[in-house]
């Protein structure tokens, strides 16, 4: 059986992602389209609220994907950091957009679910407010590989704002939940753990979430496969200027 | 030895610029670095002294003895020339700050501030760090920019007096030293050339 | 290491150190905001504590890019590197002289400043204690910050970029102590969340600066 680390090899990684990428998007797809239409319209309303509760359908996969992106990235920058394996670290600088738009998803359906609740467009609601600072890391993160020119010094700069800005972005969660409820006092508003969803909610929701990582996984490995290509590409100019 | 390189290629911007160097540097030697602009002798004198890892190979010499001197001279224009001097001297270990300031004739400058100095004389200042240092082996890129010959001649008597001493040096430089004791190293003929397609991170920096 | 200490603050001290710049733009935000939320005096009053921590969050960020971009420029980074100093303590040391040109003498100000904004007589003690814990954890992140972006010209908004979010747990707590102690509640607590952050990064962080500072000299 062929370890993992072969696929370090940006080649095989190439070959591997292209035979994988038609399946996965097209089971992505699949899950997604089944998953959205059978929540949205096959489920009965909630009979406190209504058929805004229905946004859960994008919002909790786009959160959970946005801290699992996050965590992707993090574990790519740390197999960088230790083995140097080009693949890893481009992998991570790939999933980064894809986690920020998961963010931003969670944040716009955040507000929307909240809105006919609160009545304001935007509350600082410790939930929604870790997510947009988390925003803030992922740019953070994005701007910094931009920004340096050589390709193992950005690798090696953003794996450590990555490892870095992990323990900081905790310790915000943490710092939000102090700042807006007391460290103590339990979650006041729904917005949070979603209190005992029935099953005719739960099944639609899975499929969704299963849409979600799929996606991610999809989008991830095909932008992978494009940083290799544009890595490759310097390499080969650089080759014709050393003559 | 004070310093052994084995076989080592060294990059600059991840692109290999030199490769197969090996040399030994013995107590009391000096070794010339020549070679045209961009060949590489700056990635050399850098990888040497510890500043960026080698592409291949390895460069043994003891940290605690070396110490480099690159183009910009690291001179804090605020700080007064004995400052200047002071500090590194603190940083180094304490070397004798009047004797380096002598051996370069800074003495009549050693209150003036730095920025008020020529570039002659800021060139000898960051040489007279050298002094104070007090470490074994020098690792110079072109250390007479801007130095006239009566300065120039300071160096020389400057690098005599430390490879007397039992130190060593390697100089990336242009000019003729006059050493008649300084072996000589090309580097020309170590340019790196482009390796074969096969392995894949060749192909892929 | 006192000599790198010493060397530094007397930089900072003498022409063109930048001493004077980061109170200066404190005043200046401190006095702008009165005329950004109206002159009301029981709004300052309640808006003091915060808007004193985040014009002093500010004029920390702004002398960051100070803390390398001038030795690198010079070529000093790469003398220091090869000197027996190891990076961990030049990290270390950049930050603390940071804070004893910037935050240290922000802090002092503040206690003046807080007048402008008529802080409560009771909101000086939290403020001064939560600024004194906090102002050095700052300048510990900021110089991690600044070990990033070395390498990168004009860095500075990038360098912002990476250092706020950095920031945020830190001026939470320190905000929320310096403000229940002026409303007279207890502020034990996010005075010593704010203390254990302080040290925690003191101690941990310098390790990442000093790696970031010897991959940009590569």
């Amino acid at each position: 059986m062929a370890s993992l680390w072969e696929y370090a090899n940006p080649r095989k990684f190439i070959t591997t992602s292209n035979r994988v990428l038609p399946w996965v998007g097209a089971l992505a797809l699949t899950s997604l389209s089944i998953g959205l239409v059978w929540g949205f319209f096959f489920t009965p309303e909630d009979y406190r609220q209504g058929a805004s509760v229905k946004i859960i359908y994008l919002h909790v996969p786009a959160a959970l994907m946005a801290i699992n992106a996050w965590l992707m990235m993090l574990v790519g920058s740390l197999i960088w950091l230790v083995r140097r394996h080009h693949v890893s670290a481009l992998a991570a600088r790939a999933a980064a957009p894809v986690g920020a738009v998961m963010t931003v998803i969670a944040l716009v359906t955040g507000a929307l679910w909240g809105q006919p609740i609160w009545g304001t467009w935007w509350v600082w609601d410790p939930r929604l407010t870790s997510f947009l600072i988390l925003f803030l890391f992922y740019l953070g993160y994005m701007a910094l590989w931009s920004a340096v020119e050589d390709g193992d010094t950005a690798a090696d700069l953003t794996s450590v704002l990555c490892l870095v800005g992990s323990v900081f972005a905790l310790l915000s969660r943490y710092a939000v939940l102090f700042w807006n409820q007391g460290l103590h006092q339990g979650a006041s508003l729904s917005l949070d753990k979603e209190e005992n969803v029935a099953d005719v909610f739960y099944l639609p929701l899975l499929v969704c979430i299963a849409g979600f990582v799929l996606l991610f996984v999809a989008l991830v490995l095909l932008r992978t496969q494009t940083e290799i290509r544009a890595r490759r590409m310097r390499a080969l100019l650089a080759r014709e200027r050393m003559g | 030895m004070l310093l052994t390189a084995q076989n080592i290629s060294v990059a600059r911007g991840g692109i290999a610029v030199l490769e197969g160097v090996t040399l030994a540097l013995a107590t009391g030697q000096a070794v010339v670095l020549r070679g045209p602009n961009g060949a590489g002798k700056t990635t050399l004198l850098r990888t040497l002294a510890g500043l960026q890892p080698p592409l291949k190979g390895t460069v043994e010499a003891d940290e605690a003895a070396l110490v480099y001197a690159g183009h910009a001279d690291g001179i804090k224009g605020a700080l007064s020339v004995h400052e200047n001097l002071g500090f590194w001297a603190s940083i180094f270990g304490g070397g004798d700050v009047d004797a380096a300031l002598a051996a370069y004739s800074l003495a009549p400058l050693a209150d003036r501030p730095a920025a008020a100095l020529s570039a002659g004389q800021k060139r000898r200042l960051g040489l007279a760090r050298l002094i104070v240092a007090r470490r074994a082996v020098w690792l110079l890129d072109e250390p007479t920019v801007s130095l006239d010959t009566a300065a120039t001649a300071m160096f020389v008597a400057a690098l005599r007096a430390h490879l007397a001493g039992g130190g060593g040096a390697i100089i990336a430089t242009h000019i003729e030293l006059g050493l008649n004791e300084a072996g000589t190293l090309d580097v020309g003929p170590y340019k790196a050339r482009a390796a074969a397609f096969d392995d894949f991170d060749e192909a892929f920096l | 290491m006192i000599a790198l200490l010493i060397r530094d603050l007397r930089l900072a001290v003498r022409a063109g150190g930048g001493l004077g710049l980061g109170l200066a733009f404190f005043l200046i935000v401190v006095v702008l905001v009165p005329f950004a939320v109206g002159p009301r005096a029981d709004l300052h009053r309640v808006i003091a504590p915060g808007v004193l921590w985040l014009g002093a969050l500010l004029a920390c960020l702004l002398s960051l890019d100070r803390i390398f971009a001038l030795d690198h420029e010079d070529g000093s980074l790469d003398l220091l590197a090869t000197a027996p100093l190891p990076l961990e303590a030049l990290t270390a040391i950049k930050a603390l002289a940071h804070w004893l040109t910037t935050g240290l003498p922000l802090v002092l100000a503040a206690s003046v400043l807080a007048i402008l904004m008529n802080l409560p007589a009771q909101g000086y003690v939290p403020l001064f204690a939560s600024l004194v814990l906090g102002t050095p954890a700052l300048s510990v992140i900021g110089t991690f910050g600044a070990a990033l972006t070395v390498g990168v010209r004009r860095g500075g908004l990038l360098m912002s970029l990476l250092v706020l979010p950095l920031y945020v747990p830190t001026l939470i707590f320190g905000a929320e102590a310096a403000r229940r102690g002026a409303e007279g509640l207890p502020y034990a607590t996010p005075l010593m969340m704010l203390a254990g952050i302080t040290f925690a990064v003191i101690a941990l962080l310098p390790f990442a600066s000093a790696a970031v500072v010897r991959v940009n000299l590569r």
